[in-house]
């Protein structure tokens, strides 16, 4: 494997095309460990946990992070497709929100009456975690 | 004989009628083109979800504890469809034509001896199926896409109700109705099956897709977890994709067609006033004719 050689990183959401880059690396929180990606990777399809992408553009890069709420990675040799149903740049998010949004989350939560609903508070809380500390790093 | 007066206020009334369609045409256009601008950007994402479940659906041999978004629950009596249709009216026949396919498909498996449940999505399925079917509906949606793009979030609640509906047995076959986007001229009510899964036919515009696809093919791949487990958590994600899909399809069906209605309103409005004012014409000419013959026999009986 060459080290300096890039690939093409594309990370895709329902509603746009949101990436499409050539990345030196990129690691990938799938659903059994993170996975480091660089080219020439052997082809696999992975599921991805809510998590934190993390792109090296070149080597010794600091990495650019993006916080996806799950989905899947396709990767072969050249490419790498992360479909992602929600993505947020963490270098746009700051902690303040983040700790607004996780109180108003929680507030919200103790107020829910059905299932369904808790359910998806506390998935939304746990994404805002993540993202707290992804920033926080 | 209407009196001029009378005339004259048709007229005005038909003018302002001509600007509000033609308004409305415009209006039309430029949200079409956004739809359209939609549709395009998803895409990528639809072409690349294709790509793969072509790749994990290709590697599973289906079992009786295969996902049963696949392999479906055995039966078919009890069907599910989930009926797309716009909020707003004045859109020639976009809404009719779907209700129409949708009524013969009820009546089609009702006469098979099976039971109909309804979702609906859009104001005018519900109203336009409430008198008849009212006892078929499980669930209305409307207000989806009112600000101007349908959001990927308002569609996973519909897609989630479903599975939702799917996981407590409530059926055995989902169809999505919706009309498909041909071109600006035609939009076609179209019946697509969701549950269970079927593997898509590729079209012109996955071409990409088919492509890769097969150039891919003999590339062995790995699966982590295994195809199975992927298999289970990308058959939902797919059921997103489609019903997404399809709403941007109506979104940009239904602009189109009231385009296309609201461009026939105001050619049918200028031909209303044309004949109109010749109406008009006609009818001041024969007032003024009637005034000289008036005047003469009166100065001729002097």
């Amino acid at each position: 494997m060459n080290d300096a050689k890039t690939f093409d990183f594309e990370l895709v959401s329902p509603e746009a095309k949101l990436m499409s880059e050539p990345a030196w690396q990129v690691q990938v929180p799938a659903e059994e460990g993170a996975m480091g990606v660089r080219a020439g990777h052997s082809p696999i399809v992975a599921t991805v946990k809510p998590g934190i992408v993390e792109i090296w553009k070149s080597e010794g890069d600091k990495p650019q992070k993006i916080f996806i709420a799950g989905g899947f990675a396709d990767i072969t040799a050249d490419n790498l497709t992360v479909l992602a149903e929600e993505a947020v740049n963490i270098a746009d998010l700051n902690a303040a929100d983040l700790d607004k949004d996780i109180q108003n989350l929680t507030d919200e939560l103790s107020l829910a009456q059905d299932d369904m609903a808790k359910a998806r508070l506390e998935k939304q809380i746990s994404f805002a975690e993540i993202k707290k500390a992804a920033l926080a790093a | 004989m209407p009196s001029l007066k009378e005339f004259r206020d048709r007229i005005a009334s038909v003018k302002s009628t001509k600007k509000i369609t033609s308004a409305m045409k415009m209006v039309a256009a430029s949200k079409l083109k956004k739809a359209q601008e939609q549709a395009e950007s998803s895409q990528p994402y639809a072409t690349a979800m294709a790509g793969m479940l072509a790749r994990v659906a290709g590697g599973v041999v289906v079992h009786a504890n295969s996902p049963k978004l696949l392999i479906g629950t055995g039966k078919d009596d009890v069907h599910l469809l989930v009926v797309v249709t716009s909020d707003r009216g004045l859109c020639g026949g976009f809404n009719g034509n779907l209700i129409r396919k949708v009524r013969q498909d009820i009546r089609a498996l009702q006469a098979e001896g099976k039971t109909v449940k309804l979702v609906t999505v859009g104001r005018k399925a519900r109203d336009l199926l409430k008198g008849e079917h009212k006892d078929k509906i499980v669930t209305s949606y409307t207000g989806i896409g009112a600000s101007g793009r349908v959001r990927f979030s308002e569609v996973n609640e519909i897609t989630e109700t479903v599975l939702g509906l799917f996981d407590k047995g409530e059926f055995d076959i989902c169809t999505l109705v919706y009309n498909e986007f041909r071109s600006v001229l035609v939009q076609k009510p179209t019946g697509q099956q969701l549950i269970p899964f079927k593997m898509q036919e590729p079209e012109e515009a996955n071409d990409n897709a088919k492509g890769e696809v097969e150039e891919t093919a003999n590339v062995p791949y790995d699966f982590e977890p295994e195809e199975e487990a992927i298999l289970g958590q990308l058959l939902p994600r797919n059921l997103g994709v489609q019903m997404f899909r399809a709403l941007l399809d109506s979104a940009a069906g239904e602009q189109a067609a009231r385009m296309t209605a609201m461009d026939g309103a105001t050619r049918n409005a200028g031909d209303r006033i044309n004949a109109l004012t010749l109406q008009y014409n006609r009818a001041r000419q024969a007032y003024i004719t009637k005034e000289l013959i008036e005047i003469i026999s009166g100065a001729e009986a002097v």
